[in-house]
């Protein structure tokens, strides 16, 4: 069956996961849905220490078991060792069949690649993967199937109860004793705990790892005690200079320069561009040079941002710190100075479920005027792929992609028109992440483009006469122009993942690569 | 044109290739690595063998280690290491079999 961006999602799939195919962004907009919550051992005795010796003494007290699902979240990012720590005593102890519920897994944990072949690891839910787990998936060695979901459709899966956590693992800079958690004060600090406290929330069963055990309260707790079953001290949770990935040296690349400036261009001369407009971009070089572009622009007409959110980086926090925005709203940090920022009284942590849980009553992504975003490929539909490369290898993640550019009135996306010999504007997209009808302006070295489906931007556009407007198909023209039309990628028939819609929907389903 | 010797040109450098031309006893073989050999595996060989077919080139092994060259690129670093490989530079007969 065809869904909503045109892509077959088969009757089995349908079937074995009980989903329907995507039906466009309002699909279950005020359809009643029912939460789930989870069950817990109320702890009551006040003798009951928390602290445990292992992590294999919290697994059994935690009745671990083949076939259970365990979660992450990856706020230490590139630098996490939490992951791999409790993986390998989950393989030590013989388990088998487990489901990782990760809100992200990448190159830190390709440790896990002979977890999945030994089958340990059966089932991957993540909003993406990178190196050795997206090529052990991609070529078919996971038994079931890996479901990738945005950071808002993660939420909406766990506590809607459709993925049921038996077990969460957080990963915590600062605990105490009884399982007060923080991002800060510690000696591997990521800031904010966000993406984990839906963990928190609905996992039977929640286990505290920190390398930094402190005196009862941990106060303000980011994820409090009354989640806590267990806290577990180890060596380390993680390597600082690698959680800071994020802390990109600012660019000179010309070619993302332009991009940068067209970006600016095109915000500046939009009508949401007012004073107390919201704004959300990313941590690459094009994102962050806009950035400073528009804050030139800001001073220049004296307009203040209200808000900021999302993944930090110095570039955004450096507007709050100069008072030029009033508020950042914070779902993880890509450097220090972000984590550094959170000492500022309006620079404020929110959950992953405020941030963009579709299905609640309302997500701050809704109230967003502008999102910048990246993608490894638009199409003529301006449907973006995230997740999988051009060469048909899951190489990336949905992160909030699919959430902000549904919830901004004004989803910006830019994309060097070629990526080496690939074409990153082209016909079809290798998989559909994020829908067509979510992104409003494509922005690429070679000129910009607007959805025609709006076309009050690009009469805005249009009248300033501010950066060279092309059409969709004309950028694909330009890039089959230069580096020819790619043959179409071969894969095998096997269905090895899918992409989850942020509503629980089947976006598009990822299959096995064939051998070259 | 006849292959004397084996003979190299290009950079593995992103979007080069390198192509390297080896005297063999009878027919034309090419061997391909590609980044992008999914996509334009087909597209890669064809230039290759063209170029080769104009130069006049019967008997020879070629390899290509492409890191996702322009056609441009690939038919000049072909005709490159053929030209080395047969001896010829210094002789190039430029807007004849070169073009």
């Amino acid at each position: 069956m065809k869904n909503a961006v045109g892509r077959e999602i088969p009757e089995e799939i349908l079937e074995i996961t009980g989903k329907e195919p995507f039906q466009g962004n309002y699909y279950r907009d005020d359809k009643p849905i029912t939460l789930h919550g989870p069950t817990i051992r109320p702890v009551m005795n006040n003798q009951k220490s928390k602290l445990v010796n292992s992590i294999r003494e919290a697994l059994e007290k935690c009745d671990a078991h083949d076939g259970m699902t365990v979660s992450f979240h990856h706020h230490f990012r590139e630098g996490d060792l939490i992951v791999n720590m409790v993986m390998k005593e989950i393989h030590d102890m013989g388990l088998k069949d487990i489901r990782i519920c990760a809100s992200s897994l990448g190159k830190a944990h390709s440790a896990l690649v002979p977890m999945i072949e030994d089958g340990t690891i059966t089932n991957i839910e993540s909003s993406g993967v990178r190196g050795g787990i997206g090529e052990a998936i991609s070529k078919g060695k996971l038994k079931g199937l890996a479901i990738m979901r945005s950071h808002g459709g993660r939420v909406r899966s766990i506590a809607t109860g459709e993925s049921h956590i038996d077990i969460a693992f957080i990963g915590a800079p600062t605990s105490d004793d009884y399982g007060n958690l923080r991002g800060i004060g510690g000696k591997a600090d990521c800031g904010v705990l966000s993406y984990a406290i839906v963990d928190g929330n609905h996992a039977d069963h929640c286990v505290a790892i920190t390398d930094c055990l402190v005196p009862y309260p941990n106060f303000p707790a980011h994820i409090s005690q009354t989640k806590v079953d267990y806290v577990c001290v180890v060596d380390e949770i993680g390597i600082p200079s690698k959680i800071a990935t994020g802390a990109a040296k600012p660019t000179t690349d010309q070619r993302k320069l332009l991009m940068a400036q067209y970006c600016t261009d095109v915000v500046v001369n939009t009508p949401w561009f007012r004073d107390g407009f919201s704004y959300q971009t990313g941590v690459g070089g094009a994102s962050i040079a806009s950035t400073q572009y528009l804050a030139d622009i800001m001073r220049e007409r004296n307009i203040r941002m209200g808000f900021g959110v999302g993944g930090l980086t110095k570039a955004m926090c450096k507007l709050l710190d100069d008072g030029m925005a009033d508020v950042m709203l914070d779902v993880q940090d890509f450097d220090l100075d972000a984590v550094r920022s959170l000492k500022n009284v309006n620079h404020h942590r929110i959950p992953a479920a405020v941030y963009a849980n579709p299905l609640n009553k309302g997500a701050v992504v809704n109230k967003l005027d502008y999102v910048v975003l990246a993608s490894l490929e638009v199409d003529v539909n301006f449907n973006c792929n995230v997740v999988v490369g051009s060469d048909g290898m899951i190489t990336g993640a949905q992160g909030g992609h699919p959430d902000t550019a549904q919830g901004a009135k004004c989803a910006i996306v830019i994309c060097p028109l070629l990526q080496g010999r690939i074409p990153a504007i082209c016909s079809e997209v290798t998989t559909v992440t994020t829908p067509g009808e979510s992104i409003d302006v494509v922005v690429t070295d070679y000129g910009v483009a607007v959805n025609p489906a709006r076309q009050d931007i690009l009469q805005a556009l249009r009248e300033a006469d501010c950066v060279p407007l092309k059409t969709i198909e004309e950028l694909r023209d330009i890039a089959y122009s230069i580096v020819g039309e790619p043959d179409k990628v071969e894969f095998e028939d096997r269905i090895v993942g899918i992409i989850e819609a942020r509503d629980g929907t089947i976006m598009d389903v990822v299959r096995q690569i064939k051998d070259v | 044109m006849e292959i004397k010797k084996t003979a190299v040109a290009g950079t593995l450098e992103s979007s080069d290739c390198m192509v390297t031309v080896e005297p063999a006893a009878k027919g034309l073989e090419l061997d391909l690595e590609s980044a992008v050999i999914r996509q334009y595996g087909r597209q890669i060989r064809k230039v290759a063998m063209e170029t080769l077919k104009r130069l006049g080139v019967k008997k020879a092994r070629v390899s290509i280690v492409d890191k996702g060259a322009l056609d441009c690129t690939i038919k000049a670093r072909v005709e490159c290491a053929v030209m080395r490989a047969a001896e010829h530079e210094g002789r190039v007969n430029w807007g004849g079999m070169i073009r």
